[in-house]
């Protein structure tokens, strides 16, 4: 098999063909490592690679492990031991980290192989990756637009073939958004699903890692391998963890959907809209029944976020100081003069406006008016999510009311910004799971832009969501379309 | 600096530790403003009698065996340090 079709197999196909022993772990690398050197000077996935470590993995992987000899890339906000953190941040600049997160531990249990440091918008603020601080990422549908973010990198190595799959983090949308923008697969596990341990922390109630992919298939099998209670996190639950891989083939039989009739908004695009409208039709010919429902509080849960997550953020993004780790300013006069210039150096302007909303809400006087008023509207949030769920198993919905948009046309309105969010945001407020699926394509400009499809499931119901998205996957062809960007092989 | 909010983004900047140019407050007065304006819509909102949100799936008072186990040894702790001498993180004087 020559490189180019290796590279586009799904993490599934990957694994038959090492069993097979028709390809091994380190032909796999070195396939990886040709195609990233091939694309990634115009896509800009990823921050760094460490060869060496990966060939020396590869050279004894136990191939006969759940996820044997898969390289799988790794957003730069998770901690890989000896490899650098960088958060998309000159703050973390120099940074080697001198652990392993949970979830790259037992990535590595799983016998896959991190591989490579992905982009992302500064501390996972973004939804662009256009706020990373180091470079910027393309979306391989279409260089001159955004991959999303802020797990954009993550997003745009899986589309580029130049990741089988990936580690994301999402907080508000992170790892559904930019997967909707660049036609690949995103999960959001529920929240406390996923240990967040040595995932460096934007807003910890709200925060979760989990996998961005090609196919249904493969979220499961990395859902798996990552998936468990962990002592390093108290948030962590302490539930059984599912057959997400067995349970992907039981059909749609008595499966009940619900479109929030506040999610048909003004301001969708014409042809997102089209394209969710057709995948609805596809589902309840699959044998879904599809039910209207109702999410009354829709309409705050960008304003509840933009409260909690800073507020969360301003305390988490204290312990960048210039002491302990990574950047100092030079020269300080005093330890004042240390923070406050170590930080203004450090911050890109995102990650200061963030900061500086959250310590206002948070602050004496205002901390009942926004931060605890917030809190409450999150519990009407919540609530809305339990009563549909009574009436349906699972949500439908776009992930993102339009398609990728053009470099720079967000960036100097940070509001514009976060309303790129809107339909993925309720989803980290309630802790529920949720998943984006390819589901079309926009025409813009003479380029095919994907859309995604957002399913929405109850708490620790993750198997649903992947029954679902599977069901709709295996009975449509969006997920085999591949960008300008891949190999002539994979076209055909 | 005042803008259309209560918010002083100069005062709350040196709260959090970063210093800020002048063009940067400016620009971030004004922008913030804007996110608090969008904000005040959820004071529509009677949440009288609401309880604050935990999670989904709420866990409390989570607790492990208070037992030592191997963690950072010293030098591994003081890897990333911008500064250190004498198994120390080294910073300008703080006291006098």
């Amino acid at each position: 098999m020559i490189g180019n079709e290796l590279i586009a197999l799904s993490v599934a196909d990957l694994q038959s063909l090492l069993r097979r022993r028709e390809v091994s772990a380190r032909e796999v690398i070195d396939a990886l490592r040709e195609r990233i050197e091939a694309v990634d000077g115009d896509i800009g996935a990823y921050l760094s690679l460490d060869i060496e470590a990966a060939i020396k993995e590869a050279e004894h992987a136990n191939i006969d492990l759940p996820l044997g000899g898969v390289p799988i890339a790794i957003k730069d906000i998770i901690n890989v031991m000896g490899q650098p953190c960088t958060c998309g941040s000159k703050i973390l600049n120099g940074y080697r980290a001198p652990y392993d997160a949970t979830t790259v531990q037992k990535l590595r249990a799983a016998g896959a192989i991190p591989f490579g440091k992905t982009n992302l918008d500064e501390f996972a603020m973004g939804s662009s990756t256009e706020n990373s601080a180091l470079k910027s990422t393309r979306n391989p549908w279409d260089l001159s637009r955004v991959p999303g973010g802020s797990s954009g990198g993550s997003a745009a190595a899986v589309a580029a073939d130049e990741a089988f799959g990936a580690l994301g983090s999402d907080t508000g949308g992170s790892i559904r958004q930019p997967a909707a923008l660049c036609g690949v697969v995103g999960l959001k596990p529920s929240y406390g699903r996923v240990s967040r341990f040595g995932l460096v922390a934007f807003a910890s109630s709200l925060d979760q890692i989990g996998p961005v992919t090609k196919t249904v298939r493969d979220a499961a099998l990395v859902i798996s391998a990552i998936a468990g209670h962990d002592l390093q996190d108290s948030t962590s639950l302490n539930e059984p963890i599912r057959d997400y891989v067995a349970n992907l083939e039981n059909d749609l039989q008595g499966v009940r959907l619900g479109v929030p009739k506040e999610y048909l908004i003004e301001g969708i695009d014409p042809q997102v809209r089209t394209a969710i409208d057709a995948a609805v039709k596809q589902l309840s010919s699959l044998g879904a029944e599809i039910v209207e429902v109702s999410l009354p509080s829709t309409e705050y849960a960008v304003a509840v976020y933009y409260i909690i997550a800073t507020a969360e953020a301003s305390a988490n993004l204290a312990r960048f100081d210039g002491v302990r780790y990574g950047f100092r300013a030079e020269n300080p006069k005093d330890v004042l003069d240390l923070y406050g210039r170590t930080r203004e150096e450090g911050f890109g302007p995102e990650v200061k406006r963030r900061i500086i909303l959250g310590t206002y809400v948070l602050s004496s006087g205002y901390y009942d008016a926004y931060y605890l008023h917030a809190q409450k509207v999150r519990e009407l949030i919540r609530r809305d999510f339990a009563s549909a769920f009574e009436k349906v198993d699972a949500l439908i919905s776009p992930t993102s009311p339009v398609a990728a948009f053009k470099l720079d046309e967000r960036v100097a309105d940070p509001l514009q910004m976060y309303l790129a969010d809107i339909f993925t945001i309720a989803a980290n407020l309630a802790g529920i799971c949720g998943i984006s699926i390819p589901c079309g394509f926009a025409e813009v400009d003479g380029h095919r832009l994907p859309i995604g499809l957002q399913l929405l499931g109850k708490p620790l119901d993750e198997v649903r969501i992947l029954q679902i998205a599977h069901a709709y996957e295996q009975s449509t062809n969006w997920h085999k379309a591949r960008p300008p960007i891949a190999p002539d092989v994979a076209k055909a | 600096m005042a803008g259309t909010s209560d918010l002083d983004v100069a005062y709350v900047a040196r709260l959090a530790r970063i210093n800020l140019t002048q063009d940067e407050a400016k620009t971030f007065q004004k922008q913030l403003d804007d996110v608090l304006k969008y904000v005040e819509k959820l004071r529509r909102l009677d949440v009288t009698g609401v309880e604050a949100a935990a999670h989904a799936l709420p866990v409390f008072n989570v607790l492990r065996e208070d037992a030592p186990r191997d963690w950072f040894t010293g030098e591994q702790a003081l890897s990333n340090a911008p500064r250190q001498a004498n198994g120390l993180f080294v910073v300008p004087k703080v006291v006098e």
